[in-house]
């Protein structure tokens, strides 16, 4: 396998002026993984600033309510800034701050990646872009808000279909122009080489520390591990650790949208086929010609045409099965999880709890199954309440 | 000997410069492509470049994202565009290259796309997103048909420059600055040391692109490399005259001065 492929996915299918760029890039992350003194920092703003490592909890009640295998609550959700996605942020400030660079841009879709990368940028004190499509700004005008109060600067993405794919694009083009004394923080395992390894390097503490804790608690393995998957860098970084150990059954779950007789969803692996996109070829939702059209969930963090290229391999090599489910599914799972265990998780990880709905009754009690909660709901109770009371509750 | 290699070689000859120009194909319609094709070619243009419209073209600046959009209100496909190439080839032998993002080639199958260039008269292939690492897995088949993969280079390419240059025919692209598409109001105080430095590691012709908009540029670099090319400056013009065939053939012969 190629370095910067997983099998016939990946690679760096981006404009000349990035190619030497990102080889430095892969060369200063090589470095910095190395380095004992890197993975220390790393470490040390994951314990006393995110909060780390995050619990894994045992739901007892979820667990009782749905009668079958014992289920686990990785909570990510209790990270500082409400999700996963600092993680990496944190990691790719640090490398920044390594290879000198102050200026700092990022994409967002739902703001999550748009706020950490804020967050951490005002703690390294770098100059923060970051950019947004104008329709997901409207949706979600209070990261907006929390973005500039953190003092960064929200470029609107005024561009093609003027959502998360667009931002993207409208940031690697910026990068293109000011590459040489400008950093670009990817916020999922997408996006040319080395940023699909490097994200998921960076994530793997994930599954690093519920491998950790299961063995604490348990002394053994679970079952399966069940994580959502847009871009896929909760499930990568999840699922990474547990590879090796085929006993252990990993399923990535997208979003179905309104379903999959629809036009209106994200399941890049139900409906997609081989394609390029922000720099990689992947499993990708595309038309006929290869243009790629928006895609659809009610959770913002799912709505991304392509995968990351690890997720396309570990689907094709089937490691790892990849699932989906409704919006409706997926808000019922939350209202459930909030009403049995008092955790509301973000629409995104509720995906994660719609399909541990459907499979873990059909298992049996000394199972073990472990949802990956990659952040909290606060963000999405504006979403919630405008939906029909009726929808949602069982 | 392929189309683009005999027109460098006998502007050569005469001590001239390729004059490149670009449009979008489908913009304002696909059947004005024909005969902006043509107006280009009156106007001076010895190498013409059609962009395939495409969703997510991560090289382009603003002019040409618009004129894709405004190809796709008329819901081009690629088919059209390959049918248009086709009529044309049948009244010119001006050499005719796709501009075109690498999913839209992927899409269809690297070898049936390079099939189908070959059997419309599609002389050259620049595909903005298909670096040297990745371009093996087309090139294979440009190569069969006589097809020339045009690499690019930029300024940060430096050592890559060489080995960009191996095995590649028809000319290199040399990107003036740092950046997408569309121009710009000056370019880096070293670009003639960037333009010679590409000459010393490769015997092809060069030409520049990125941001050329007035005869005083065009001029300007004539004197340093093979080939200039004007994509966004000869759009806005199909903009704003909504197609005009003898607006356009107007602008290109003042830029191209032929």
């Amino acid at each position: 396998m190629s370095k910067t492929k997983f099998g016939e996915y990946g690679g760096q299918y981006v404009p000349e002026s990035l190619m030497q760029p990102l080889k430095d890039l892969e060369q200063a992350y090589e470095k910095a993984k190395n380095d004992d003194a890197f993975k220390e920092e790393y470490n040390y703003y994951i314990k006393e600033y995110v909060g780390g490592p995050s619990p894994l909890y045992y739901a007892k009640n979820f667990t009782k309510h749905l009668g079958g295998a014992k289920i686990y609550l990785k909570r990510e959700d209790l990270n500082h800034t409400g999700a996963h996605k600092i993680n990496n942020v944190l990691g790719q400030l640090l490398l920044a701050k390594r290879m000198g660079k102050k200026k700092i841009i990022a994409e967002t879709g739902a703001g999550q990646h748009g706020v950490a990368t804020a967050t951490g940028a005002a703690l390294f004190g770098m100059k923060c872009t970051v950019f947004m499509g104008t329709e997901d700004m409207e949706r979600q005008q209070l990261n907006v808000f929390k973005m500039e109060m953190l003092g960064a600067t929200v470029r609107p993405a005024l561009s093609g279909t003027k959502t998360l794919k667009d931002a993207t694009n409208e940031a690697i083009r910026e990068w293109v122009r000011t590459v040489e004394d400008t950093f670009y923080v990817i916020g999922s395992v997408v996006g040319p080489h080395p940023y699909p390894t490097m994200v998921r390097d960076f994530q793997r503490i994930i599954g690093d520390e519920t491998k950790k804790a299961i063995l604490e608690k348990e002394g053994r393995l679970p079952d399966m591990i069940i994580a959502c998957v847009g871009g896929g860098s909760n499930a990568a970084g999840m699922f990474y650790s547990f590879l090796e150990e085929k006993e252990v059954k990993l399923i990535g779950v997208e979003a179905a949208g309104l379903g999959l007789d629809t036009p209106l969803h994200a399941a890049t692996f139900a409906k997609g086929k081989k394609g390029i996109i922000h720099g990689m070829k992947t499993y990708l939702i595309q038309d006929n010609d290869g243009n790629i059209y928006p895609v659809y969930s009610i959770s913002a963090g799912l709505d991304y045409p392509g995968v990351g290229p690890e997720h396309s391999y570990l689907f094709d090599t089937k490691r790892a099965n990849y699932v989906s489910v409704t919006d409706k599914e997926a808000i019922k799972a939350l209202y459930l999880l909030s009403q049995k265990e008092g955790i509301i998780p973000a629409l995104e990880s509720a995906h994660a709890v719609a399909y541990a709905m459907k499979i873990v009754p059909k298992m049996g009690k000394d199972k073990i199954v472990v949802i990956n909660i990659s952040g909290r709901g606060d963000k999405d109770m504006h979403t919630i309440s405008n939906l029909k009371k009726d929808d949602g509750e069982n | 000997m392929n189309r683009i290699t005999k027109v460098f070689d006998n502007l050569k000859k005469e001590g001239k410069t390729a004059f490149i120009g670009y449009i979008t194909s489908g913009d304002p319609t696909i059947k004005r492509t024909e005969d902006l094709v043509y107006a280009l070619q009156e106007g001076g243009a010895d190498i013409i470049e059609l962009g395939i419209p495409y969703s997510d073209p991560l090289a382009d600046g603003k002019v040409i994202q618009s004129a894709a959009l405004r190809a796709f209100e008329n819901e081009i496909k690629v088919d059209d565009i390959f049918k248009c190439v086709q009529n044309i080839r049948v009244k010119t032998e001006v050499p005719l290259l796709f501009l075109v993002y690498y999913n839209t080639i992927f899409s269809m199958g690297n070898e049936v796309f390079s099939k189908k260039c070959k059997k419309v008269g599609i002389d050259g292939l620049i595909v903005p997103d298909l670096p040297l690492e990745e371009r093996d897995e087309l090139k294979k088949f440009t190569d069969e048909d006589n097809i020339c993969l045009i690499p690019l280079v930029a300024p940060t390419s430096k050592s890559r420059v060489k080995d960009i240059a191996k095995n590649s025919k028809g000319f290199i692209y040399c990107v003036s600055s740092m950046g997408v598409t569309g121009t710009r109001d000056s370019f880096n105080d070293n670009i003639v040391e960037y333009l010679q430095e590409i000459k010393k590691q490769t015997d092809l012709p060069i030409a520049i692109g990125f941001g050329i908009r007035d005869k005083k540029t065009v001029d300007f670099f004539s004197k340093h490399v093979d080939g200039v090319i004007v994509g966004s400056a000869i759009v806005q013009v199909v903009k704003k005259t909504n197609g005009d065939v003898k607006k356009v053939k107007e602008f290109v012969k003042e830029l191209s001065g032929k």
